[in-house]
């Protein structure tokens, strides 16, 4: 195919050096793959699905997002009962109606009860926004939908008031999820996508770092190694994730624990692991490591 | 362009959409992949890629189309690279041969390109500087770095000795397939589909009812009477059965996170889980010891649940044949089952609305595997799925389907 829709001859620069480039922030590590994610949805204009397992650094993207490219952050957090509506307008009947009953207000003022939803108030902004839709498998699967037409045109129309909500700068769209596969193809074939794996040792040493710049070497040393351990046992509920570990250093360095005894005694095990179930498979595991090392030592 | 890398992609199974290719074009134009190959790589993968059960697919497609053009690092004529890495010449160009280059790049097809690069790297016999044909630093020619060349594609130079395809090639994303069996990944999610939200349970009504509002106020004269209801909660009632000891146990731990899994999925209005050996039949247990003593009669438990429970139903349907079709075949019961298991297994595929069995065995086995001829019956009897992410996604699309 040739470059039919191409710009125009000698724009080419001009585009590279207007697109608008994250690379992390001081207090965000992202990777080069999700770098890339990023600034490819935030100069298409399309909605960035990030999926990836609890603690992954979602949420805290969209701040870092928001926070790197200079621009304000709505955040629209996802319930199970969120309809898509909610997000548009609502309009305060009750308020209305009491208005009217009890003749405080100007009850024929509709446009006095509509209330814009965070996408509406994104559309409505006066510059461009970061929006996350925060968590969207938590609701319906008909959700998602529901929004396709509003994020297309990144618009919509208010009936009671006869009034259209257009975005005059398309919002950075950010959606996060910690499930796979629950979001219909149409919906996924507009957005561009990012699975944010879980951090090899490299990177979660630095996100660590970024959240206790001043960590003793042999302290964070062996704090990683006994969170991976814990992390890979095996038949646990909920696997610790990054803020877990990063609670973790906190509490060993706060409570002064010697270094060289974190792996074999895991300390303060309960910050790491938040079941009862958890915390007695890694019980278990323990007492195994203790009795072959008792072995090992009379042989 | 790149025909080929979709064709790729379709021959690994990882679907990409029209809207989809048109994206990674636009993509393209604005040179978001800074026309870098790993630029391309990362590009096409977010744009094209909605599932990282997919990655791997990707990858090896990637790969394969990519590594007849950039070859792998042992294949690639090291000179080459080194050449390229140590002279770094770089290039001023006026305004206007930067016009004329910006024009280049409206024709060039990047397919005949990487072609063109192929020819390249097999024949180049010697170094090369500047020109505007072959390999070198500080060129026109699109291959190369440090050049200017709009819509070109960038190898080595800025210490990339790292290829996008030997990124590729490294399987990264293997584990998280869902074709095969289940790796580190649960079932949780899959299940999650298996929901159905209705205002019509019970609880408390903590929602305003806008409409109830309305049509309360006006049969109160205008009074304001607000009305509330029940706020919206999963309909789905499931119950589960499983198959247990004998040739199951070699698949505990599919099991094991598929139960867990189940357990974990809460918002079932109801989950009832039951257990037997091979087939079901006159009594069903509620441990997994099959203690006589913790049974209960399949008839009462029928008569307790109603239609619209979800049967699912979890085992490898290999058995002997008596098990299946003769009465008295049952495999450890101390009396005589006086109809035989298949009997059973309609008796209950009949009483729910939506019925699936879930047997950890590859599909791919289920013909030719020990026990096969039992499989084959009782896949007559109740739809079949793999247990797999991949086969219970497509259980729970059967289940929630409306009849
Ligand atoms: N890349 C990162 N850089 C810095 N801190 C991180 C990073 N990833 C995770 N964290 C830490 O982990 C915590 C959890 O991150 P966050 O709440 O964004 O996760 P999430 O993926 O949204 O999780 P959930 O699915 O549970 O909502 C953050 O508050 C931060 O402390
Ligand atoms: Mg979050």
């Amino acid at each position: 195919m040739r470059h039919a829709r191409g710009p125009a001859p000698g724009t080419a620069s001009l585009h590279r050096v207007s697109t608008p480039s994250f690379r992390g922030t001081s207090d965000y590590i992202a990777s080069a793959d999700l770098q890339a994610a990023v600034n490819v949805a935030v100069s298409l204009e399309r909605p960035l699905l990030v999926r990836g397992e609890p603690g992954t650094g979602k949420t805290l993207l969209a701040e870092a997002v928001a926070e790197a490219l200079g621009m304000r952050l709505i955040t629209w957090p996802v319930k199970s009962t969120t309809r898509a509506q909610d997000g548009l307008y609502v309009y305060d009947t009750v308020q209305r109606l009491y208005d009217s009953q009890f003749g405080e207000g100007d009850p024929a003022d509709v446009a006095k009860y509509i209330r814009l939803g965070q996408l509406g108030e994104s559309f409505a902004a006066g510059e461009r926004v970061v929006l996350v839709i925060d968590e969207v498998d938590k609701a319906d699967l008909e959700f998602p939908n529901d929004l396709l037409w509003e994020l297309d045109r990144m618009s919509f129309h208010i009936p009671e008031t006869g009034e259209t909500v257009a975005a005059n700068h398309r919002p950075v769209v950010i959606i996060t999820s910690n499930a796979e596969k629950e979001l219909p193809d149409a919906f996924l074939r507009r957005c561009v996508f990012h699975y944010i794996a879980f951090p090899d040792p490299g990177q979660m040493e630095q996100i660590v770092r970024v959240h206790h710049p001043g960590v003793e070497e042999r302290l964070l040393e062996a704090a990683m190694e006994g969170f991976y351990l814990l992390r890979e046992l095996d038949g646990l509920q909920k696997r610790p994730s990054t803020s877990e570990l990063v609670d973790w250093v906190q509490a060993l360095a706060v409570g002064g624990v010697d270094p060289g005894k974190i792996v074999d005694e895991l300390p303060f095990m309960g910050v790491v692991l938040k079941k009862q179930a958890d915390l007695d498979i890694a019980r278990r595991h323990m007492a195994v490591r203790a009795r072959r090392a008792a072995m090992q030592r009379e042989r | 362009m790149f025909a080929g890398l979709f064709t790729a992609l379709r021959d690994e199974g990882v679907p990409v959409a029209l809207d989809e290719w048109l994206m990674l074009h636009d993509a393209l134009e604005r040179d978001l992949h800074d026309s870098t190959l790993s630029g391309f790589y990362l590009m096409s993968r977010a744009v094209l890629v909605k599932d990282e059960s997919h990655y791997d697919g990707f990858d090896v497609a990637f790969a394969r189309y990519f590594s007849g053009i950039e070859p792998a690092d042992d294949a690639v004529d090291d000179r080459v690279w080194k050449w390229l890495h140590e002279n770094p010449r770089f290039l001023h160009i006026s305004e206007d041969q930067r016009a004329r280059l910006d024009a280049m790049r409206e024709q060039t097809d990047f397919d005949e390109l990487l072609e063109k690069l192929k020819e390249k790297l097999e024949s180049q016999e010697e170094e090369h500087h500047g020109g505007s044909e072959h390999i070198g630093t500080g060129g026109t020619s699109p291959f190369g770095h440090s050049g200017y060349h709009p819509g070109g594609i960038r190898i080595g130079g800025e210490g990339r000795w790292r290829s996008a395809v030997q990124t590729a090639g490294e399987r990264r994303w293997r584990e998280l397939r869902t074709d095969h069996e289940i790796g580190a990944r649960d079932f949780g999610v899959a299940l999650r589909k298996l929901r159905s939200l209705s205002t019509r349970l019970g609880g408390p009504a903590t929602e305003l009812d806008v409409e109830g509002t309305i049509r309360e106020t006006a049969d109160h004269a205008g009074q304001l009477r607000l009305s509330f209801r029940r706020p919206r909660r999963n309909t789905v009632r499931v119950l589960l059965m499983l198959d247990i000891g004998g040739s199951m146990d070699e698949h505990i731990m599919l099991l094991d996170r598929l139960f867990t899994a189940m357990h974990q999925a809460s918002h079932f209005r109801d989950l009832q889980v039951r257990f037997f050996h091979n087939c079901v039949y006159d009594r069903v247990y509620s441990g997994p010891d099959l203690h006589p003593r913790r049974s209960e009669s399949t008839l009462h438990l029928l008569a307790q649940l109603d239609p619209d429970y979800k049967l699912v139903m979890v085992g490898d349907a290999c058995m002997a044949p008596t098990e299946l079709l003769v009465p008295g075949g049952a495999i450890d019961y101390q009396y005589m089952n006086e109809e035989p298991g298949a009997q059973w297994l309609e008796r209950l595929e009949q009483h729910f609305e939506r019925a699936a069995w879930l047997n950890p065995h590859p599909q791919r086995w289920w013909e030719t595997i020990h026990g096969a001829y039992t499989l084959g019956i009782v896949r007559q009897i109740m739809p079949m799925f793999e247990l797999s992410v991949d086969g219970l996604d497509r259980a729970v699309g059967w289940l929630m389907a409306r009849r």
